[in-house]
């Protein structure tokens, strides 16, 4: 493996100069949002929108001055200013990595804001809505701009914040209040891996920024062990943020946010984050074939799995996409543990799942926009003539999330499998089968919601969205369509990269008639077959059956809030109250003991005065009898 | 040949500590207090002509004039409480207590 | 001679006589002339910080005054870079106290609907604040130790009065408690700086004089203990912390910023200053027992605070877990770490103040410190809902808040210290980083409850913030967020002397990152 090329710094003004803005432009977009709060009701979410478009704008010319670059040259730091003297300055690192995201995020994010005009039109409070929307837009792009773990660390909670803004953005649901904040909590104890990981990081390298990491590790081979610890640490804040196995329980709940948000956490943004950090870090912290790159390959595998079946038992149109993001990401995962290709093709992934998973999203959100906001597919059904539109995108981005043949799933989850199966025979052959539940679980949810009966509530009258919202519907299902096709046929995207994560030692070659390739087309299409058996035939009951063992064990998420709950909310809130007693009885019981002692004790000592002047007087004598007396004795001596 | 002195001096102590102890009334205990002041007194005096110097003497002077000032209070305090308590025994005015 | 800090302290004091003299029923005034006299102070403050010159010498705006010639005593003033910054944090936090204060003199309304009435004037509560600035300022500039020593106990007579007669239902229990508790470290300290006068034998007790003098091992141990229980205790630091909640809860809103914000500040300034300084063997010595116990007070608050039902209370206990890790980075020796406890001081005083702030404008709308008598607040006030999740988030040290900063310096500094040998302290700083969890279960639980959720019926009259309320909180959260992003002004002033400060030490001080690493 080639080590990717030397960050030079950059001296020119022009956009990469400037890409600052990129962040900038959100970020004053919330700033003005909510400092001027109701005065801007009205153009609010205009606001919004134009600071997202600007901000794209300058990801674009950022990227054609970047691609206008001789490869060697493609990885440009700016810098911005002394943050916390003698320890890290704030830069930006624009190299093909943090440009893709920043695309990504910038041209997705703003399909999603164009998306939430229509679909928050009725809110009373959108005008915060897309105050926290460029938010969470300003604060991931710090994430994946930023120059060193700091900033990223910066930009890595303010996504975060931004998140739980947005899962509690309607506050007065108690649930969706606790689900704020469990995402909080539990990104929280992602974060912490993060944060000692940067610890040993600096002491380790005596620097958190990239470009002097990349050559502290070329000058000085670090010993295992101090980058095992690092790599790990890392892992474990990329689960958080990735809602990876063990730390996956918050995403489910997060689906209390009105549905755009869903679509910009699972999609452009937030769960990508942890991708990122692998990615950005691998060159340094997860040397392919080393435990902590296995460590990320199982988290991966397992995590790819658990999502698929999960989505498999879930009612909930959103929660089934949820489960699918975790899988998904999963499958990201996987791919970022082996490598050079491995980073390829699990970018490229997280690409156009960007695309297809957006645009399931915003279609459920379309959806539940035309039903009186019911999310409960078992109240859909033969909704595909009612809206036609959004059928047709739905079924665009369900077809390229199963991997059908020449959509954009198809070649970038098969180049991750491919990958996983050259180096990882197990783990790689638990991939395919999890697209095979993946084929399964979608078609199910498509069978459930667009064909077969009508289920509806009585008081529902399916209609089409309007304009605002289907427009960004195609646009993303255009990209759903092509997108993987272009990025990885004649390896455009492994190209694009390489400068930033290092080249392989063979380039990727997609094969069309491999063998895991189609043993994956082919349990993907039992999967599919299997969902047309029993969803798409057959009558789908409209009150959840009780459903068997497994079913329960998918429902209730494999049982991970049981386990949390057991493991450490029921514990922790024993120790809260335990240390709450020991506080008010132990300590300051020992404080206030004394306190009563002292006072206790001189109210015996009181009754001493008695008031009769002749005990006081008997009481001087043998005072000056002891001291007459000790006087004699000392002149003795 | 001062010894005789001292004893006097420590007998009349004595009896006056005794009175203040066990005595009730006021007066008596309030003469028994003279009584060791001036017992004191003698003893200064007899080791004044024991040392062959003044300063016992003066310091009897002083004792002196310090008792004619503290009988003018105390007589006043006695006669005051005798006036508002109708008694004259220290241990009836017990009210200053814890 | 420079007059700059006499000034200073001169200002409030002449301001607190002239408030105090007002003729009675003028309330008003009373405030309106203690604003203007607090908002000349910051302005002096600010006007002689600008002078500060970055690369000068140690101890500036120094001055000196014979004040009991024949034990050596001076009133000697000046200030390095650590002081000034406390003296400008003290600065910025009165007129904003005084402004968030204007009516909590009045009596407040508890929530069965009984008048807590005050024992004393609103105007000697505006007259007791000059005169707390005053020795707030002169606690931190006093050079000479036996100063420090009188403002150090001083400090607590206008305290007390503020809890005690101004304060909640169980104000004077607080109050006496408070008091105890402080002066009991107090006589401690003063046994150890007479005894470090003696044992000196310079006939001063100009602190740069007194650097370096004590050379026995033995007597600095018990120096050093006499000091630092004082600072302990101030701090405070587990297990003398039990006052605190009590203090804080009692005080009304203002005195308890101030308390929280400033005064225990005194306790991890003097850790910093005279502990290590003087005693320079005994704090590496007592290193070990202190961190542990820095480490015990950053969960034990944390997990405590979780528990709380009373929103003050809560926040007192996350005051504890803050003052943990300040402790923590004072000790760690390394540069990073003492200018992150340094830089803390100041960033714990602005998000600690808005936090009780914005708890003040809550309980007093309610009457009620019980988190659980809230609900729904940002339905019915959103503006106040939003500042005080600001404030919250600062307490949780989110990136990006001026707390972080500090937080992370503090961690990252006691990780990589080298003072005690490579590796020494990194056990302490990742049971440390655990509070990063706890903090947001603390905050955001007390967010949820209070502002989240369906609105409480009595929380539906709630108005929202007024335009003094806003002119109280939104410099503090422009701080926040201003120093969460260029937190390099402060730290330019605070490095300088926390090298010095490891100079005196005698402790090794390598960087800790280095630009082009590895070439």
């Amino acid at each position: 493996m080639e080590s990717p090329v030397e960050i030079v710094q950059h001296t020119t003004g022009g956009m990469i100069g400037a890409s600052w803005l990129m962040i900038a432009f959100p970020l004053l977009g919330a700033a003005i949002l909510l400092v001027l709060g109701r005065m801007t009701n009205r153009w609010g979410h205009l606001l919004g929108v134009a600071m997202s478009l600007a901000s794209f704008v300058v990801a674009v010319l950022a990227f054609l001055e970047l691609i206008g670059l001789p490869a060697e040259q493609r990885r440009q730091a700016v810098h911005l200013y002394e943050f916390i003297p003698g320890m890290v300055d704030m830069g930006l690192l624009v190299d093909p990595l943090s440009i893709s995201f920043c695309l990504l995020i910038t041209g997705v994010g703003s399909l999603i804001h164009i998306y939430s005009i229509g679909y928050m039109s009725h809110d009373p409070d959108r005008r915060r809505f897309f105050s926290y929307l460029n938010l969470f837009v300003s604060a991931m792009l710090l994430l994946v701009l930023a120059d060193n773990y700091v900033g990223l660390f910066i930009g890595w909670e303010g996504v975060g914040l931004a998140s739980y803004l947005l899962i509690g953005f309607w506050y007065f649901k108690p649930s969706a209040a606790v689900a704020a904040k469990k995402a909080f909590v539990v990104n929280r104890v992602g974060d912490l891996g993060l944060l000692v990981g940067m610890f040993v990081i600096i002491t380790t390298f005596h620097t958190l920024t990239f470009s002097d990491l990349g050559k502290a590790i070329a000058a000085n081979p670090p010993s295992g062990g101090a980058v095992t610890a690092i790599g790990l640490l890392l892992l474990l804040g990329a689960c958080g943020k990735s809602a990876q196995l063990p730390l996956q329980s918050w995403l489910l709940d997060a689906m209390e946010g009105p549905t755009p948000v869903s679509a910009l956490i699972h999609a452009a943004t937030m769960v990508t984050a942890g991708v990122y950090l692998v990615v950005r870090s691998g060159a340094f912290f997860f040397p392919e074939g080393s435990p902590q790159a296995l460590a990320v390959a199982i988290v991966g595998a397992a995590t790819l799995l658990a999502g698929a079946i999960i989505g498999t038992a879930k009612d909930d149109i959103k929660k089934g996409l949820a489960g699918s993001t975790m899988s998904q990401i999963g499958y990201m995962m996987l791919g970022a543990a082996f490598g050079p290709v491995g980073y390829t093709f699990a970018i490229g992934h997280l690409i156009t799942h960007g695309f297809f998973k957006a645009d399931l999203f915003l279609g459920a959100g379309s959806v539940m926009h035309g039903m009186n906001d019911e999310v409960d597919m078992r109240k859909y059904g033969g909704l595909r003539k009612a809206m036609p539109i959004t059928f047709a995108t739905f079924f665009i981005g369900y077809l390229a999330i199963i991997g059908f043949p020449m959509l954009s799933g198809y070649f970038t989850k098969d180049g991750i499998i491919e990958t996983a199966i050259e180096h990882n025979q197990v783990l790689g052959w638990l991939a395919v089968l999890g697209a095979g539940v993946t084929g399964f679980y979608m078609s199910r949810m498509v069978f459930m919601t667009f064909f077969g009966q009508k289920r509806w509530a009585d008081d529902a009258h399916p209609h089409e969205s309007p304009l605002v919202m289907t427009v960004p519907l195609m646009v993303l299902s255009l990209g759903a369509l092509v997108l993987g096709a272009y990025l990885v046929l004649s390896n455009r995207l492994y190209e694009f990269l390489t400068p930033a994560v290092g080249a392989a030692e063979e380039a990727p070659h997609f094969a069309f008639t491999s063998v895991p390739g189609l043993a994956t087309l082919a349990l993907v299409a039992i999967g599919a077959a299997f969902a047309w058996y029993k969803y798409g035939r057959a009558e789908v009951p409209s009150v959840q059956p009780r459903g068997s063992f497994l079913t329960t064990f998918a429902r209730r998420d494999l049982y991970g809030d049981a386990l949390n709950e057991s493991l450490f909310m029921r514990p922790g809130q024993w120790l809260t109250r335990i240390a709450v007693y020991f506080d008010n009885r132990g300590v300051d019981g020992l404080v206030n003991g004394l306190a009563a002692g002292i006072g206790g004790s001189s109210g015996r000592l009181r009754r001493l005065q008695t008031g009769f002047a002749r005990t006081y007087a008997l009481s001087i004598l043998f005072g000056a009898a002891l001291l007459a007396g000790a006087l004699l004795l000392v002149g003795n001596i | 040949m001062t010894t005789h002195y001292l004893i006097l001096s420590g007998l009349l102590f004595a009896i006056g500590a005794m009175g203040v102890l066990i005595r009730r009334n006021a007066i008596v205990v309030f003469m028994c207090v003279e009584l060791m002041l001036n017992a004191c007194n003698l003893a200064f005096v007899t080791f004044a002509r024991q040392n062959g110097n003044l300063e016992g003497q003066i310091i009897a002077f002083f004792v002196m004039v310090v008792a004619a000032a503290e009988v003018v209070v105390g007589l006043a305090i006695i006669v005051t409480i005798f006036r508002t308590r109708r008694s004259a025994s220290v241990d009836d005015a017990n009210l200053l207590k814890y | 001679m420079s007059p700059w800090l006499p000034i200073l302290m001169a200002v409030p004091v002449l301001g607190a006589i002239v408030v105090a003299l007002l003729p009675k029923g003028s309330d008003k005034l009373a405030k309106q002339v203690t604003l203007v006299v607090s908002l000349v102070v910051l302005a002096l403050t600010i006007v002689m910080a600008t002078q500060f010159r970055t690369g000068g010498p140690r101890f500036q705006f120094q001055a000196a005054y014979d004040w009991i010639p024949s034990f050596g005593v001076k009133f000697g003033v000046g200030v390095d870079g650590i002081a000034l910054v406390l003296i400008a944090l003290s600065a910025v936090l009165v007129p904003i106290v005084v402004l968030a204060s204007w009516h909590d003199a009045d009596g407040t309304q508890s929530a069965d609907g009984t008048l807590i009435t005050p024992k004393r004037s609103v105007k000697t509560y505006f007259s007791l604040l000059l005169v707390l600035e005053a020795m707030m300022i002169g606690v931190f500039a006093a050079t000479d130790v036996f100063l420090f020593y009188v403002f150090f106990e001083a400090m607590l007579i206008p305290m007390y009065f503020m809890i005690g007669s101004y304060g909640g239902a169980q104000r004077s229990y607080a109050a006496v408690k408070f008091l105890l508790y402080s002066l009991f470290g107090g006589l401690l300290m003063l046994v150890a700086v007479i005894a470090l006068y003696v044992v000196a034998g310079k006939g001063t007790f100009m602190y740069p004089e007194l650097i370096g003098v004590i050379k026995d091992p033995a007597t600095q141990k018990w120096l050093f203990g006499g000091f630092f229980i004082a600072f302990a205790i101030k701090a405070p630091l587990w297990p003398v912390h039990t006052w605190l909640p009590d203090a804080a809860a009692q005080a009304p809103a203002g005195a308890a910023v101030l308390l929280v914000g400033v005064l225990d500040k005194v306790g991890t300034f003097g850790m910093l200053r005279f502990c290590l300084e003087l005693f320079p063997d005994a704090a590496k010595a007592f290193t070990t027992p202190i961190v542990v116990l820095a480490v015990i007070s950053i969960i034990y608050g944390a997990i405590v605070a979780i528990g709380q039902t009373d929103m003050k209370r809560l926040i007192a206990y996350t005051s504890i877990s803050h003052f943990g890790f300040i402790v923590m980075g004072v000790f760690a020796m390394s540069q990073v770490a003492q200018s992150g406890a340094a830089l803390y001081m100041v960033n714990h005083g602005f998000s600690t103040g808005a936090l009780f702030l914005a708890a003040g404008f809550l309980i007093a709308r309610r009457g009620s410190p019980y988190i659980a008598d809230y609900g729904g607040v940002q339905k019915v006030a959103p503006l106040l809902a939003g500042f005080f999740l600001i404030a919250g988030l600062a307490g949780l040290s989110l990136p990006g808040l001026s707390s972080f900063v500090s937080e992370f310096m503090v961690m990252i500094g006691t990780y990589s210290s080298t003072a005690f040998g490579a590796g020494a302290l990194t056990v302490a700083a990742v049971i440390s980083a655990v509070a990063v969890i706890l903090a947001a279960v603390y905050i955001l639980w007390m967010v949820q409850r209070t502002l989240h959720g369906p609105t409480a019926e009595p929380v539906k009259a709630f108005k929202d913030l007024n335009a003094r309320e806003i002119v109280v909180l939104a410099p503090l959260v422009a701080l926040i967020i201003g120093f969460g992003f260029f937190p390099k002004p402060l730290l330019d002033v605070i490095n300088p002397a926390v090298t010095q400060t490891l100079v005196n030490v005698q402790v090794d001080n390598p960087a800790i990152a280095e630009k082009g690493a590895g070439q």
